[in-house]
């Protein structure tokens, strides 16, 4: 029971990370980039790469696919992803589609299209009991990572001058361009932000979740409903969603393994009957 | 400031002109016919394209007429076409029986997420859309004793259509069943958009805070909209399931549901045709590219959608009529003027 | 009571802190010419989305010829009679004029969910939205894509919309706002002639129109009602002028 609920929960702080920068583009910026994923792919491959071509230790191999995604983050968001900022939806659609189709194909041109394997070291093996439950070490260390994460980003966007500036950019780009804000550097920025977090949970996530060239249109959906079940008033409902979602998936997967499968689109759908605008909606 | 006498007259053709097909469009559906006589060996290749051709067509009845983006409209494709594969594999092998099938199956799936897919933003209808066709993926391939799973669905035998022509290797029948198909529901589907309800459809589209201001309430005509589309694209699925005589389980697959958004953006949406022209060009660049990279392709799909977007995908779709006029033009031209020196 | 074709009691809607609707009480009887004006920011476009049910109001009722309407969605009161236009164009840009009175119609006489015929194929119906459209001098352009005509005949269109529901209250936002002269004469002409039954609801800014239309004016200042009363009683209404004077208007 309690590794079960520590499972769903280091399941869920894994999502956060990984889906946290697109509850920022799209329910913030309201830029539909279902592109996502493939910041996590970059993030998990460079991990993997530097891992088992380099040797380079799996503490370092964190940063560096955190910081590999968010130069990818940015130089695209600087030559593609702005330009489609006041496009449609539908515009959005298609193009971050085709950004997806095209990474798979490279990605799977260049590594092949096999599974990565992370090894774990040896440090973040095994298990500890607590609680009278056994726990994964690793577990443990996604669930401390993942919430310093979640922390800072929650004091970056409430507690800084930039935050605010990312709220009033988000709410009124015009008028907060008026403000003397740096409204392309601030979207800039964040775009960069969230990418990084998504190509560290790409690493973190490599062992636990699989990371193969398909991982951006597997784990598209879980994004989508983090956010939409989340709302879009900022990352605290994706917090929620998130762990909502981790939980409700890996209990129903062991109680319930005939479908398991099912229970987050069960989630999805008994959020949107009770609350269409997600958990936390703006008030209006 | 009084109208002359002849508008009312002139109103009611220009209102009611699109639910008549123009002579250009015979034209192109007897040159489709014709393709059984010119291209016998092409036959299953445009048997596909005519299947496709009406998913796209389905697509374009939500989103061109009712700006609906779907990210999971091959759920419906893949309801229909197990539903008429099971039909088909169970001793009920009559096409048409299987068709009807088919499209209630798919009918029944998308007025009951229809609800679900209209409630929000268009973020919700994407996650929705998306999750409705990953949950019945998930499903076909846990029931695998009723599906067949991810080894498809084999032992599917099709009786004769309308119990005259069989179904050859070479394809004969199989296009002229799908063609007739497409037909028929592309002349439904013309008489429904130019219809009151496909008008009150755009203007939703186009102003939903207008559209209520003139006491228009969009909830019902979206549900019959999505409803219908999902019928379509249940039909689309059966055929395939008929024709080809199997049903794998990548028919839900999600790139079934990209690829059908990239190809009514070929050809463009909102004006019926789009589907019908972006399925044949599509298939054809399919085919010429698979055969130069065949594991890549994605890549290449990936490419023209953004390329697409990059470069505007209306101004294509303008652009293409433009050129085609051009050519018709200078066919004439050289019709008029057989022999003479160039123009 | 049914005398009223409009008429609320205590309307106060608030945004966060701001009190955009302050306890008004509005009565319009049937057949009125009615102008309400006030200066910028007075409310005035807040309580029309309060009267078309586009906004909810958090308190006070709203009747409609003395059904109360206040929980009924804006496409329900449409067909109770009430008809708007928008301070700014809400049209459909890629719709034809003929096409968005001719679904005006169709909608008011309930075939707007008919799914096989052609829309041109009832004769009466097209007819009228010919005939509406004459009125609006909009034939000859009745044809084109509503985005690319001219801004004058976009205005005209917005208020034929509204005609064709055949209302029997009809609420005016600033008809005549960004309209050159000529047209804006157009306007009052097609005005005068609607039939005296329908209840005529004025919002605007211009003056001259105000009193050159309406029989009573209601004024508001911060989202409350000022005064009210004939328009030659607002005309020397002492307090009506320094509230204008005070915008520095």
């Amino acid at each position: 029971m309690v590794t079960i609920l520590f499972d769903g929960i280091a399941y869920g702080m894994l999502l956060f990370v990984l889906a946290c920068g697109l509850s920022v583009t799209l329910g913030l910026m309201n830029f539909v980039n279902l592109a996502h994923g493939v910041f996590a792919l970059v993030g998990g491959y460079v991990a993997s790469w530097l891992m088992n071509r380099h040797g380079v230790s799996f503490f370092l191999c964190l940063p560096a696919a955190f910081l590999a995604a968010a130069a990818v983050g940015a130089v695209s968001e600087r030559l593609l992803f702005r330009r489609l900022y006041a496009s449609s939806h539908l515009d959005q659609v298609l193009f971050t589609i085709g950004i997806v189709f095209m990474s798979i194909a490279a990605v799977e041109y260049v590594m092949g299209p096999q599974q990565q394997r992370i090894v774990l070291p040896p440090e973040l093996r095994g298990r500890v009991e607590i609680l009278g439950g056994s726990i994964g070490v690793y577990r443990l260390f996604i669930v401390a990572l993942c919430g310093v994460v979640a922390l800072a980003l929650q004091y970056l966007l409430i507690g800084t001058r930039f935050g605010s500036r990312l709220r009033a950019a988000v709410d009124d780009a015009r008028t907060a361009r008026g403000l003397g804000i740096e409204v392309n550097t601030v979207f800039a920025i964040t775009f960069a932000v969230g990418s990084g977090l998504a190509g560290l949970g790409g690493a973190l996530g490599a062992d636990v979740l699989g990371m193969d060239p398909h991982f951006p249109i597997k784990f598209l959906v879980y994004f989508l409903i983090v956010v939409g079940v989340g709302g879009t008033t900022g990352i605290a409902g994706a917090f929620v969603a998130s762990l909502l979602l981790g939980i409700a998936d890996i209990a129903g997967k062991y109680y319930v393994p005939e479908v398991g499968a099912f229970i987050i689109y069960a989630v999805m759908v008994a959020v949107l009957i009770v609350r269409p605008q997600g958990l936390f909606a703006r008030a209006r | 400031m009084t109208a002359p006498a002849s508008a009312p007259l002139s109103a009611r053709s220009a209102l009611s002109r699109g639910a008549v097909p123009p002579l250009l469009e015979w034209a192109a559906w007897a040159a489709a016919v014709a393709c059984v006589f010119v291209l016998p060996s092409k036959l299953l290749l445009l048997n596909e394209i005519a299947i496709l051709a009406l998913f796209a067509l389905s697509l374009d009845l939500i989103l061109g007429y009712a700006g609906i983006v779907s990210l999971g409209h091959g759920a419906f494709f893949g309801v229909g076409a197990y539903a008429a594969g099971l039909l088909a594999k169970h001793g009920f092998g009559d096409p048409v029986t299987g068709l009807f099938a088919a499209a209630g199956a798919a009918a029944l799936v998308g007025f009951v997420t229809s609800f679900l897919v209209l409630r929000g933003s268009d973020l919700t209808k994407l996650m929705v859309t998306l999750g409705v066709a990953m949950m019945l993926f998930e499903a076909a391939n846990r029931l695998d004793w009723i599906t067949g799973g991810a080894d498809g669905l084999q032992g599917v035998v099709m009786k004769p259509v309308l119990g005259l022509w069989d179904f050859d290797l070479f394809g004969r029948t199989a296009y002229l069943y799908s063609l007739g198909t497409l037909f028929i529901l592309f002349m439904l589907a013309r008489r429904i958009v130019h219809s009151p309800f496909g008008l009150s459809l755009r203007a939703v589209k186009g102003n939903a805070l207008r559209a209520g201001a003139l006491g228009i309430v969009p909830g019902r005509r979206l549900v019959a909209i999505y409803t219908l589309s999902a019928a379509y694209a249940g039909v689309a699925g059966g055929l395939t399931a008929q024709t080809t005589q199997f049903v794998s389980l990548d028919v839900l697959d999600f790139t079934r549901s990209a690829d059908v958004l990239l190809v009514l953006v070929i050809g463009g949406a909102g004006n019926l045709y789009g589907g019908l022209v972006g399925a044949g060009i599509f298939r054809l660049m399919q085919t010429w590219l698979s055969g130069i990279t065949p594991q890549y392709w994605q890549f290449w799909i990936g490419l023209l959608l953004v390329v697409i977007v990059l470069v505007g995908h209306e101004r294509l779709t303008r652009g293409l009529p433009r050129l085609a006029a051009a050519a018709l033009r200078r066919l004439r031209g050289k019709a008029d003027a057989p022999g003479s020196t160039r123009p | 009571m049914t005398d009223f074709a409009l008429r609320t009691t205590a309307l106060v809607r608030r945004f966060g802190g701001l009190v955009a609707t302050d306890r008004v009480s509005l009565e319009v009887a049937r057949g009125a010419r009615h102008a309400i004006i006030g200066p910028n920011g007075a409310g005035k476009t807040t309580l029309v989305n309060l009267l078309t049910g586009v906004l909810k109001p958090d308190e006070g009722r709203i009747l409609l010829a003395g059904e109360d309407v206040t929980d009924l969605p804006a496409p329900a009161r449409v067909r109770r009679g009430l008809a708007r236009t928008f301070q700014i164009n809400q049209l459909f840009p890629a719709l034809t004029p003929l096409e968005t009175v001719a679904l005006a119609v169709s909608e008011r006489e309930g075939h707007g969910g008919d799914w096989f015929r052609a829309a041109g194929s009832r004769a009466a119906e097209v007819d009228e939205a010919v005939e509406i459209l004459g009125r609006f001098g909009l034939v000859s352009v009745m044809n084109e894509r509503t985005a690319v005509l001219p801004y004058g005949k976009q205005r005209l269109l917005e208020i034929a919309a509204a005609i064709a529901c055949r209302p029997r209250v009809l609420l005016l936002d600033e008809p005549a706002a960004g309209v050159p002269e000529e047209e804006r004469r157009d306007i009052l002409a097609i005005l005068a002639a609607l039939p005296a039954d329908v209840t005529i609801v004025l919002i605007e800014h211009d003056m001259d129109l105000v009193f050159s239309f309406a029989e009573r004016i209601t004024v508001m200042v911060d989202g409350a009602i000022f005064t009210e009363g004939t328009a030659a009683e607002i005309a020397r209404d002492p307090g009506v002028r320094a509230v204008y004077l005070g915008e520095g208007d």
